[in-house]
């Protein structure tokens, strides 16, 4: 550390925070500076400011937590290693449990497209064999509803899991935790926006019966895959692995398909390949996946402000944080501004939904944003845009991830681990990179876009880590 | 309703694009539905909920891209198709539209962004500066504190953090410093030399700074304190670290102490590290006699100009005698002729400063010449001024003091309230002399002396009655952004008398003054 000494010395590199002319001055003088673009703390709410000035009083302590709960992630090794019914994969599955995305929601408070997925999925299950039976049952009380995060999963959109459903099985190789997820059925009438029709089921029930296991086979045959060297290729090819997963699903494919000519019959092989290469975002649930996994490792760390899990129900958006437990801060999910798809606009559209974020908690998605210049024009934006939401949130994040690199940023690492505090601080949300869902079930994806996730979360959640902090 | 269509044959566009080109054509006039697409199976199911899969359509294939459109009437569709083929031709995100580059936010990412860096420069509202400056110091930054009304709890308690970690905190309410040939916040452009200062007084330091050029030498360092150092309840924590820094700087030889007027709380503390340093030190804390309380280990200086005087001498290995008199020029001319174009009812003085410290030694000068002298910033209690905007007999005014800058900027960037002053000044009858300091250098107004000159003019226009002169000193260098030799050019042709330092443009002043009185008797 430098001190006023060194200083004395020279060369003098100044960051100023304030009036733009002194850094103007020293710009025409060549002598090297940055100038801050500053706003006051929180926007200047005078009891965040209280908040924020008693957690700076403990600056050096919270910084000590965060850098070895950051390590985690960072040495976290996460690897595809089987693709198992959820029952027999998770830990304490029951049979009338149901998982979906999002912070806790009970029947009655979900929106449209969640319905239509657990009407789905307990039709799928064969415990009801009409909509209207397995409303009455899901309306019942006998049903367990639980969100994915709290078992250790992830699912886009609705991120429906029941029992019989295969997922995808991650485990963290640094450490000893798993996290899984469903498996991406493809675009338009699918379970994960609320479809329930009998074409719907019968692919699930493909799924399961042909996919799953030839899957299964083939990730065993190869003794796992390794998902961090998928995702870091795909960052360099265009991906930001949340809404663009083209370049990542080819690699994966590559990755797995001399396993799957061995161990496939010819029919089903023929049938595995075309659902795989015909679905562009087959990686999407892999990828997060890794991302939970890679998260849980840094989860529950007494004095930690990362945040490890970013997610939405289609009502409400969550996040829980690694110092404060299993608990939830929630605020209204936002609107998601974007482009729709011919014949939708934004009435269609259900508020953000889905689980997907956890890409962005763990430092890709829209923090890889300047990966992916193919789809900034979802925002009606330019390629300096997507930088400059990669740019914005090196700012409240508390490393960088070698592993990931961006070409367009001359291989900068991307940012990773969110910090609570740096998020009220800069009065910065993150930025998540999403698909807009149909407010109504079954409809599908309607379009795309970004949104910001609600700042009362952070707030909510800030206020606790200051009471259980102080205590 | 009507719906046409256009089919581009082996013409693939990305998805996303061909949604912003669709967004597009829907809003134009008359059309209900618009799609652009690539004619996958996906998007033929898409269309044909949508109404508008005709047959043509479900026969293209993925590599084909087709425009659909359904409009009110023929000419819309016709119009609508025609736009999408140009805009697919064309289409391009407009240029400019891209938001301006994002700066870092925070402190922290500063770092990261510019590495090695060692100072922070704080200039935020007061009530958030001393969180930034903790951050700063946490981070391993110095800190130069440009903010005021910062509390003196949070003064102490971020120069004991600097202390601890071994980093300058430059402030609250530092308006100058320079640190190894880089002038920061409000500073002069001066050569670089052996002479190292550390100021509780930013014009001080930079009136130093200027005369010491200005007398052939150079600086080292000049590193600010802020203007409450000194109190009991800092206790000059900063000069001190100061002190210790520039003895073991191997390009500083001479060591320059300047404080506004401190109250002597901290005095004894500061001396008893001066008497223990290696390197010779000239001491100059306005308003305290330490002449005789130095001895031999330290040079004792009543004016900052006496000061810069005496640290050039023994940067030049000479003995540090005071300015002799008539040193920067005999003016007794000037002076006479001044006097003598006078009316009998002029005697008065009205000094308007920026600088809180040039203001002081201008007091401080003029006593001794012409006695009491009213103010807002007295010598004296007995001197405050009933109210700051209404001047009596001899008045100097700091026009850089806190109740002129609460909520409007410095005299020394916006010219317009010191103006209006000089006007207000002038049009009294009983004014002899209007005496102004002229400060430039980094963060001033980019011509005061023009803004002066025209004030002048303008009075004279409203007065030609009346014929105060005006006498001003200019605290600027030849290599600030606004040089020397052309801000004294423009004072000089408006009439003005420049005189080469504040403490001589203030004896200048005092001795008109003076002639006058003995005229008048």
């Amino acid at each position: 550390m430098a001190t006023a000494r060194d200083l004395l010395k020279g060369p003098v590199k100044v960051i100023n925070v304030g009036l733009d002319s002194f850094a103007e001055n020293l710009t025409s003088l060549g002598v090297p500076n940055v100038h801050l673009d500053w706003k006051p703390p929180a926007n200047g709410d005078p009891e965040m400011i209280k908040i924020l000035s008693i957690l700076w009083e403990k600056d050096e302590y919270i910084k000590r937590v965060n850098e070895q709960a950051v390590s985690r992630m960072l040495q976290a090794r996460p690897k595809l290693v089987d693709i198992k019914p959820a029952k027999e994969a998770i830990p304490g599955f029951e049979p009338n449990l149901i998982l979906h995305a999002g912070p806790p929601i009970s029947w009655d408070r979900m929106c449209g497209p969640m319905r239509g997925a657990v009407i789905g999925a307990l039709i799928y299950e064969g415990m009801a064999d009409t909509p209207q039976k397995a409303e009455e049952l899901a309306a019942s009380g006998e049903i367990k509803f639980a969100p994915c995060h709290e078992y250790g999963a992830v699912g886009p959109m609705a991120g429906i899991i029941s029992a019989s459903m295969p997922i995808f099985v991650v485990k963290n190789e640094a450490g000893e935790n798993k996290a899984y997820s469903n498996l991406n059925e493809g675009l338009g009438k699918v379970l994960r926006f609320g479809a329930y029709s009998s074409d719907v089921i019968q692919r699930l029930n493909w799924m399961r019966d042909v996919l799953a296991p030839a899957l299964s086979r083939a990730v065993n045959e190869l003794d796992g895959v390794d998902i961090v060297s998928i995702t870091a290729k795909a960052l360099q090819m265009g991906d930001e692995c949340h809404n663009r997963n083209t370049a990542a699903t080819s690699l994966f494919i590559k990755a797995i398909l001399p396993a799957l000519l061995k161990v496939c019959e010819d029919s089903e092989l023929k049938e595995v390949v075309e659902f795989l290469v015909s679905n562009d975002h087959f990686y999407l649930n892999i990828s997060m996946a890794a991302c939970k996994a890679v998260l849980d490792a840094a989860h529950g760390i007494e004095g930690s402000t990362l945040v490890t899990a970013m997610c939405r129900n289609g009502v409400e958006f969550g996040i829980r944080v690694s110092g404060l437990g299993d608990e939830w801060f929630t605020a209204p999910a936002p609107h998601v501004s974007g482009l729709y798809f011919p014949g939708f606009s934004d009435s269609d559209a259900n508020p953000d939904l889905g689980d997907s974020a956890i890409t962005e908690t763990c430092g890709l998605g829209g923090f890889a944003m300047a990966a992916a210049p193919a789809i900034v024009q979802f925002v009606g934006g330019t390629v300096g845009d997507a930088v400059n939401y990669t740019k914005e949130m090196y700012d409240i994040t508390m490393a960088v991830n070698p592993a990931y690199t961006i070409p367009l940023l001359d291989f900068q690492p991307t940012p990773v681990g969110i910090d609570l505090v740096k998020v009220v601080e800069t009065g910065t949300s993150p930025i998540i990179n999403t698909g807009i869902a149909h407010r109504e079930a079954g409809i599908g994806q309607v379009g795309a876009g970004l949104v910001r996730a609600p700042m009362e979360c952070f707030k909510a959640a800030i206020s606790r880590f200051a009471e259980v902090t102080c205590e | 309703m009507v719906v046409r269509w256009l089919i581009k044959p082996n013409m693939y566009q990305d998805s996303v694009k061909l949604m912003k080109l669709t967004a597009e054509i829907q809003e134009m006039e008359g059309i209900s539905q618009a799609s652009v697409v690539m004619a996958t199976d996906m998007n033929k199911a898409v269309l044909k909920d949508a109404g508008l899969l005709v047959s043509e359509v479900a026969e293209a294939n993925a590599n084909d891209l087709v425009i659909v459109v359904a409009a009110d009437e023929e000419e819309h569709a016709e119009k609508a198709l025609k736009a999408a083929e140009k805009l697919l031709e064309t289409f391009n995100v407009e240029e400019g539209k891209t938001e301006k580059q994002k700066l870092p936010k925070t402190i922290q990412r500063g770092v990261e962004v510019l590495p090695g860096a060692n100072l922070a420069l704080i200039s935020v509202p007061g009530t958030y500066a001393a969180a930034e400056a903790v951050k700063a110091l946490n981070m391993g930054l110095n800190v130069h504190l440009f903010s005021d009304n910062v509390s003196l709890e949070d003064e102490v308690r971020l120069k004991e953090l600097g202390c601890q970690k071994g980093l300058l905190v430059m402030g609250p309410d530092c308006g100058t410093a320079i640190i190894d040939g880089v002038p920061l916040a409000f500073a002069n452009v001066v050569e670089r030399g052996k002479i190292g200062i550390v100021g509780a007084s930013g014009t001080g330091i930079q009136e130093a700074t200027v005369l010491i050029e200005r007398l052939g030498a150079g600086i080292s360092h000049a590193i600010g304190t802020g203007g409450r150092d000194l109190s009991g309840a800092v206790g000059g924590r900063m000069m001190l670290m100061g002190i210790d820094l520039l003895e073991e700087d191997p390009s500083t030889e001479v060591i320059l102490l300047v404080s506004k007027p401190a109250g002597s709380q901290t005095t004894p503390k500061i001396l008893e590290r001066v008497r223990k340093c290696r390197k010779p030190v000239v001491v100059c804390i306005l308003k305290e006699d330490l002449s005789g309380s130095l001895s031999s280990w330290a040079v004792y200086a009543a004016t900052i100009e006496d000061a810069a005087y005496k640290a050039v001498a023994l940067a030049n290995g000479e003995e540090p005698l005071t300015i002799p008199a008539n040193f920067w020029g005999d003016y007794s001319e000037l002076v006479s002729e001044t006097v003598r174009n006078m009316r009998p009812e002029q005697q008065y003085l009205r000094g308007l400063f920026t600088g809180g410290t040039l203001a002081d030694e201008a007091m401080l000068v003029l006593g001794n010449i012409i006695g009491d002298i009213y103010s807002n910033i007295p010598l004296k209690p007995e001197l405050r001024l009933p109210s700051s905007q209404q001047s009596k007999a001899h008045t100097i005014i700091d026009l850089g003091d806190d109740e002129f800058t609460r909520g409007r900027p410095h005299p020394m960037i916006d010219p317009l309230p010191r103006n209006e002053r000089l006007l207000q000044e002038y049009k009294d009858p009983e004014v002899a002399v209007i005496l102004r300091d002229v400060v430039t250098g980094y963060g001033s107004h980019p011509d005061p002396a023009g803004e002066l000159a025209r004030a002048v003019m303008e009075a004279r226009e409203a007065y030609p009655n009346n014929n105060a002169a005006v006498i001003a000193f200019v605290c600027g260098t030849e290599g600030d952004p606004q040089p020397l030799s052309a801000q004294v050019e423009t004072l000089e042709k408006a009439g003005i008398m420049v005189l080469p330092s504040n403490a001589e443009a203030a004896r200048v002043a005092g001795r008109i003054i003076k002639q006058l009185e003995s005229k008048g008797v």
